[in-house]
């Protein structure tokens, strides 16, 4: 490393603005001799040894780290299962990254920081429109903990004595995982009911939900990209056994699907990054909107709006008593830092989209899905879609070959699928890996 | 005395128009789409704007925001340091832009910065290993308590109880009891610090973790940390971390080698990444080789300088949907590599001389000392809340207010290393101004603001959640 100015320098941290001379009056103002006199650490447990990270001159670490991330082999994704990728315009990227909201935290001092309040609060307001619901939250971490947070209001405000979160069989293997943590403190139980030909078997839920459910679950679409048909039955079920109908879902599919509260949804969870974020390895934006009963049981930041003192409509976090540096240990969630910047950005994607662009957006998903299927479906050895079912943005694709061996094929030629059983793939397309389908259906041709 | 007065546009009865008042479009969706109609919603209403007047109305907004770019940002707690703008670099590296189920030996570099990450979390906190999957501090919490649930009972010894300080963060309270513990909350004792008898007369055999920030909530070092651990560890309880205050030790002293057997990070704290309005952030937890075991999976590991994903063996099982936030990891790493030992040395001295010179400048009781990073000054007979307010008309972020509620009308201030004594100079001056300004001036502020005084009682009893509650009022 270079010797050279505060840039480069290796004693202490270039992100101190601190002179030796400042240093020096402020420890004499302090009346300490020493910066190691300000630290009333018992010798005992002081540290006294080197961490060995060696420090680096940003130029060096930017080499380094743009070496390290090209280690990641440059492949063309058609992966999907629950975490999607759409273009995300320029304009997002420019326009969150402004420092006024980069930098910025929770709005604990709503008078100078109305920008983002105000912004959460659309956010708050596109979630429902695009729902139905009047009430949703400023973010949770992902789909899975939002399901996981569902499962919890379900808990709190059930009126029967259900103790069952039913879950479909069809279900990211992740989701369940989590939602399982999140139930462990509570009495409920995660049970799963049937599917048929890849979307819900009402009748079997039905039969089963009847007596001791907290809550049904459902996907539209599902992780293996079908629609669902009889969402209203499923609402119906709910509604008979007394619990509730959480359904899941994301902010593209949402601008074509059957809107869940006209089909008896009475939570919604799922990835709103779906705008908004590009492919950022999970990171995700938890939805969550729900009705008007359970607002005092919602998990999560609020916004709403009010007045100030000059009689302006004004914005502020509010029915801050259902939180955790509130309400403690009785809080409706411990959630505090959320995912609140990502929501800032998937709203300025829904509104750079308009109505007429998210519905194009998601009538592409449908397209492209339902095209590349029929294609794969003409080679010999595949079967696509496996469901005889309308699918968004993906589908299963089973093969005759053993399913690994294609898809190592097809990574060895410069694309990823997903690997689902011995002898099922699953292929996701939309926006933006659509024209280098040609190229993937001829791979496939390749390693069959 | 600095001179702020921040940007306000709109007209005669907001700030800014919603998008929603700026255009609203309703489209046909039935009929319009590749799918049969009883499957699409029948309309969809949304507010379009061209990409200039987006452009606008976003940037008068980010104007109406306070930032740590913009000025002093003390909140107690919080941490809010600057954030390296490098970082933001090597987080758009389009070659990072990886899904998560890609096989893992097509995303070594992806795992690679991971591994080396859980590696330098290891190191500044004293513990074996460390799992970057918790989203948030509060997600953190919840898996280390899920962690020590589960190590209580593959020993054959589930308990019911975790003991939190009463000066301790609201999430601890609220982790414990989302895992399905009660919660026993511990008397601060006169000191400001834990009271060893009231914490011997806590303990039993149904304790299963005390929670402990240390430096406390009020910037004191636990100096009898050792006592503390020994005594949760002979009831058989575990020792828990919240690594909230962790930017006042770095390089000085390690939760591990204090005795905590598991700990949370902050890394959107301690490690200079953005707080975004409200997240993301990230709540890696470290642990000691005991309970390493317990991990979420999947976990990073190397072999022969290949990295792979494997699931420790009693794992607790997964806290996210897949590896938490990337985007907020990979500039946590980046900033720590940029620091090294030397700069994270220098940025927990510069933290704790700051609140200290900050704390000597003002003209406020501090009740508890000696304090390290951050100082709960006491706004005596007045209003902290009303302080605070007038703290805005001098252009400075006040601190966190009226917590913790042992210090009556608390200021929590924690100034961060970032900030330049004439920065400091600064922010004291307004301290002093604001507490000589009369009652009815603090209640009349803030004035110059974008926003004037909000009235958030009025605003819970009738909640507006949405444009389309608005327009229902109307």
């Amino acid at each position: 490393m270079s010797e050279g100015g505060r840039h480069e320098r290796v004693a202490g941290s270039p992100y101190t603005p601190h002179t030796p001379e400042q240093t020096a009056e402020m420890l004499a103002a302090v009346g300490v001799d020493s910066e190691a006199d300000l630290f009333d650490v018992p010798s005992e447990v002081r540290f006294d040894g080197d961490l060995g990270i060696e420090p680096r001159s940003e130029r060096e670490l930017r080499a380094e780290l743009t070496s390290a991330l090209a280690k990641n082999d440059d492949l063309t994704e058609f992966l999907g299962r629950d975490h999607h990728s759409h273009y995300v315009p320029s304009v997002v990227d420019d326009l969150s990254q402004r420092a006024e909201f980069l930098t910025s935290y929770t709005q604990y001092q709503p008078e100078i920081a109305q920008g983002f309040l105000q912004a959460l609060f659309e956010y708050q307001s596109l979630v429902v429109e695009l729902t139905g619901l009047p009430v949703a939250n400023c973010s949770m971490y992902d789909a899975a903990t939002a399901l996981g947070e569902a499962a919890r209001l379900a808990d709190r405000v059930r009126k029967v004595s259900g103790s069952v979160v039913w879950i479909p069989e069809i279900l990211h293997e992740n989701k369940r995982a989590v939602l399982e943590n999140y139930v462990d403190g509570t009495d409920l139980a995660v049970e799963t009911y049937p599917m048929a030909d890849g979307t819900v078997d009402v009748d079997a839920l039905s039969e089963l939900a009847d007596g001791d459910a907290a809550m049904i679950y459902a996907e539209n679409p599902t992780v293996h990209g079908t629609i669902e048909a009889n969402l209203s039955d499923i609402g119906d079920v709910a509604d008979e056994a007394g619990a509730l109908f959480c359904l899941g879902t994301d902010t593209v599919a949402l601008g074509l699907l059957e809107e869940p509260a006209s089909v008896g949804a009475d939570v919604v969870v799922g990835e709103a990054d779906a705008l908004g974020l590009p492919t950022a390895y999970g990171m995700g934006l938890g939805l969550f909107a729900t009705r008007e009963d359970f607002l005092r049981q919602v998990p999560g930041r609020l916004v709403g709006a009010g007045e100030d003192a000059g009689g302006k409509r004004a914005y502020t976090l509010t029915l801050q008593t259902r939180e955790q540096h509130i309400r403690k240990e009785r809080a409706t969630s411990n959630i505090c830092t959320n995912q609140a910047w990502v929501a800032l950005r998937t709203a300025m994607h829904l509104a750079w989209l308009g109505p007429d662009g998210l519905v194009d957006l998601a009538s592409q998903c449908v397209r492209e899905a339902a095209s590349l299927a029929t294609r794969l479906n003409e080679l010999p050895g595949l079967k696509a879609p496996v469901h005889d079912r309308h699918h968004f943005r993906e589908f299963l694709v089973r093969t005759d070959q053993p399913a690994p061996a294609i898809a190592r094929d097809l990574e060895a030629d410069g694309f990823a699928v997903h690997v689902v059983g011995d002898h099922r793939l699953q292929v996701c397309v939309t926006d933006v890996n659509a024209e280098a389908a040609d190229a993937l259906v001829a791979a496939f041709e390749e390693a069959l | 005395m600095m001179n702020h007065d921040q940007a306000r546009y709109g007209d005669d009865d907001r700030y800014e128009s919603l998008l929603s008042e700026k255009d609203t479009t309703t489209v046909e969706v039935d009929g319009k789409s590749p799918l049969p109609d009883d499957l699409t919603r029948d309309s969809l209403e949304l507010p379009g704007l061209s990409e200039p007047e987006l452009s606008r109305h976003y940037t008068r907004l980010s104007q109406m925001n306070w930032s740590v770019e913009t000025g002093p940002y003390p909140l107690g707690s919080c941490t809010m340091k600057y954030n390296p703008s490098f970082t933001e670099d090597v987080a758009a590296d389009p070659n990072g832009s990886v899904h998560p189920d890609r096989s893992e030996e097509s995303v070594q570099g992806t795992l690679e910065l991971l591994y080396g990450l859980q590696d330098y979390l290891a190191r500044i906190g004293g513990m074996d290993a460390v799992t970057l999957q918790p989203p948030a501090g509060a997600a953190g919490e919840f898996t280390g308590i899920m962690i020590a649930k589960a190590c209580h009972e593959a020993r054959g010894d589930p308990r019911s109880e975790v003991i939190v300080p009463a000066s301790a963060h609201g999430t601890n309270f609220a982790s414990a009891a989302m895992a399905g513990y009660d919660v026993v909350e511990l008397p601060s004792g006169e000191d400001g610090r834990v009271d060893l008898d009231a914490l011997e007369a806590a303990v039993s055999e149904e304790t299963a973790a005390l929670m402990l920030t240390n430096p406390n909530t009020v910037g004191l070092f636990e100096r009898d940390i050792a006592e503390i651990a020994d005594i949760v560890h002979d009831a058989g309880g575990l020792l828990y971390y919240d690594g909230a205050n962790l930017n006042a030790l770095l390089g000085r002293a390690r939760p591990g080698d204090m005795g905590f057997d598991v700990m949370h990070y902050n890394v959107h704290k301690t490690f200079a990444t953005p707080h975004g309005g409200g997240g993301p952030g990230a709540g890696p937890v470290g642990v000691t080789e005991e309970l390493a075991e317990f991990l979420p999976r999947p976990h990073v590991r190397e072999r022969d300088g290949r990295y792979e994903l494997y699931d420790p063996e009693r794992s607790i099982g997964k806290v996210h949907g897949y590896q938490g936030n990337w985007l907020v990891l990979v500039k946590a790493y980046a900033y720590i590599a940029r620091l090294g030992d030397s700069g994270l040395k220098d940025t927990s001295a510069k933290a704790v001389l700051n609140a200290n010179y900050l704390a000597e400048r003002i003209d406020y009781d501090i009740p508890y000392s000696p304090f390290h990073h951050e100082f709960a000054a006491t706004a005596g007979e007045r209003d902290a809340a009303d302080v605070a307010k007038g703290m805005l008309d001098y252009g400075v972020h006040p601190p966190t207010t009226k917590w913790p509620e042992f210090v009556p009308e608390a200021m929590l201030t924690e100034p961060t290393e970032a900030e330049s004594k004439a920065s400091l100079d600064d922010l004291a001056n307004a301290f002093d101004a604001a507490m000589a300004d009369s009652e009815e001036e603090l209640e009349a502020a803030p004035s110059k603001t974008t926003a004037r005084r909000i009235d958030q009682a009025d605003a819970a009893r009738n909640p507006q959640l949405s444009w389309r509650a608005l327009g229902e009022e109307e």
